[in-house]
């Protein structure tokens, strides 16, 4: 997650104060994992310093949050680039998933206890997040599905792999 | 796997079954809980179907025993294996499960109606239903003029309308697309829990067994027990 481009898109709305951006971050993108004010407040110093947005409407009082925030045109251009270009489709080769697979494999080690164990788990997380599609809004099924596909693809590659064990061994066995 | 204390509602003893020199089950053990959304999962092939068919007394294990609620079925007469099956259990697949001649309402009402309920009552319960699963309006309709997502609500809805003790559901959604597959699990494991009854449900969709309390994977002919974190029998 961009926290930098993100906020350019929420100040892309509208003006927004710090205090405002956090909450609509938290609410949207936090999901457990909110955005310290010590970060807003460096990521707007940081895009204001850069010209991607300047401090509009100062109101009376003390704080930083009498400031309000709104986006500059090179700020929104950065945004709108950001926002169109695609994800880089990551083939995640070399992740520990497979890492630990070979790993056993080589080192004689129960692979196939190994990918039973990491099954439970996986299942275990889709398990909670259908519950969060059960008892939550819109947004928050949508996250959820997201995470559901990704461990779907990887049960997959899971299962595909448990019908390998025996031809892979073979293939990262020392000759 | 079970303790002493806690009674299965359905449990395989160590069965098996071959079919002509294919063996499908080799000492299958499973126990499920009263109450418990169990999904049975793992390849084509590996025997999930016949394990299902085995509980459910649809299918005689080679050797072994099936036990429900106390009381060994795998022994007892194709009759009274039927009456359980009718009175007590409840059954949803994947395909052509409706009768084409029927309306939606008679169809949902059919195991009422095998099971004795005079006409008027077992409509008027398997009207009910379609409020419930959203299918209001729909109870005229015949099979043909149903889609996919919506004949698998009104056979759910079959499966259901008795208040059985068990769910058996094979592959519920796998003629659906996701989303409508979706819906149909949702639904299918709230009515479920709404009254009680014990699901058993056999899937290759981690998606779908996402909705089950837990879930067994059957691997050549025998049963694991997956806990994430370690690996039960």
């Amino acid at each position: 997650m961009s926290v930098p481009l993100t906020l350019l898109g929420l100040l892309e709305r509208e003006p927004s104060h710090g205090y405002d951006l956090k909450r609509d971050y938290d609410a949207f993108f936090g999901k457990g994992k909110p955005l310290p004010f010590g970060q807003v407040y460096a990521t707007l110093g940081r895009l204001a310093r850069d010209g991607k947005v300047v401090v509009g409407d100062v109101e009376p009082g003390s704080g930083p949050d009498r400031k309000r925030y709104v986006i500059t045109d090179t700020g929104a251009t950065e945004f709108e680039s950001w926002l169109v270009e695609p994800v880089e489709a990551e083939p995640h080769l070399q992740t520990l998933l497979f890492t630990k697979v070979v790993l056993a494999l080589m080192l004689g080690r129960d692979a196939e206890a190994y990918l039973d164990t990491q099954r439970a788990a996986h299942l275990q997380r889709m398990r909670e997040l259908t519950a969060v599609k059960r008892d939550g809004g819109l947004v928050d099924a949508l996250l959820a599905d997201h995470g559901l596909f990704h461990l779907e693809s990887d049960l997959r590659w899971i299962d595909l792999t448990a019908a390998r064990l025996d031809a892979l061994a073979a293939e990262v066995a020392r000759p | 796997m079970n303790s002493s204390e806690t009674h299965p509602l359905i449990e395989a003893r160590d069965i098996t079954l071959s079919f002509g020199q294919t063996p499908a089950l080799r000492g299958a053990e499973l126990a499920v809980q009263r109450g418990e959304v169990l999904a049975i999962m793992g390849p084509s092939g590996s025997g999930k179907s016949t394990l299902l068919h085995c509980l459910a007394g649809i299918l005689t294990p080679d050797s072994g025993e099936v036990w429900f609620d106390g009381r060994r079925i795998d022994a007892l007469g194709e009759n009274a294996r039927s009456t359980l099956r009718r009175d007590r259990f409840g059954f949803v697949f994947q395909f052509g499960q409706l009768v084409p001649e029927l309306t939606a309402e008679e169809n949902v009402a059919l195991p009422l109606l095998l099971g004795g309920v005079r006409r008027a009552p077992a409509l008027e319960q398997a009207r009910a239903w379609f409020e419930r699963l959203g299918l209001d309006g729909l109870e005229q309709r015949r099979s043909g003029e149903l889609s996919g997502g919506q004949a698998q609500r009104v056979a759910l809805a079959r499966g259901l309308v008795a208040s059985p003790e068990v769910l058996f559901a094979d592959e519920p959604t796998g003629a659906l697309d996701s989303l409508t597959g979706e819906q149909v699990m949702s639904l299918l494991v709230a009515a479920a829990r709404e009254q009680g009854t014990t699901v058993i449900l056999v899937t290759h969709e981690p998606r779908v067994a996402a909705y089950a309390d837990r879930e067994v994977i059957v691997r050549d002919g025998t049963v694991k027990s997956l806990v994430a974190g370690r690996l039960a029998s």
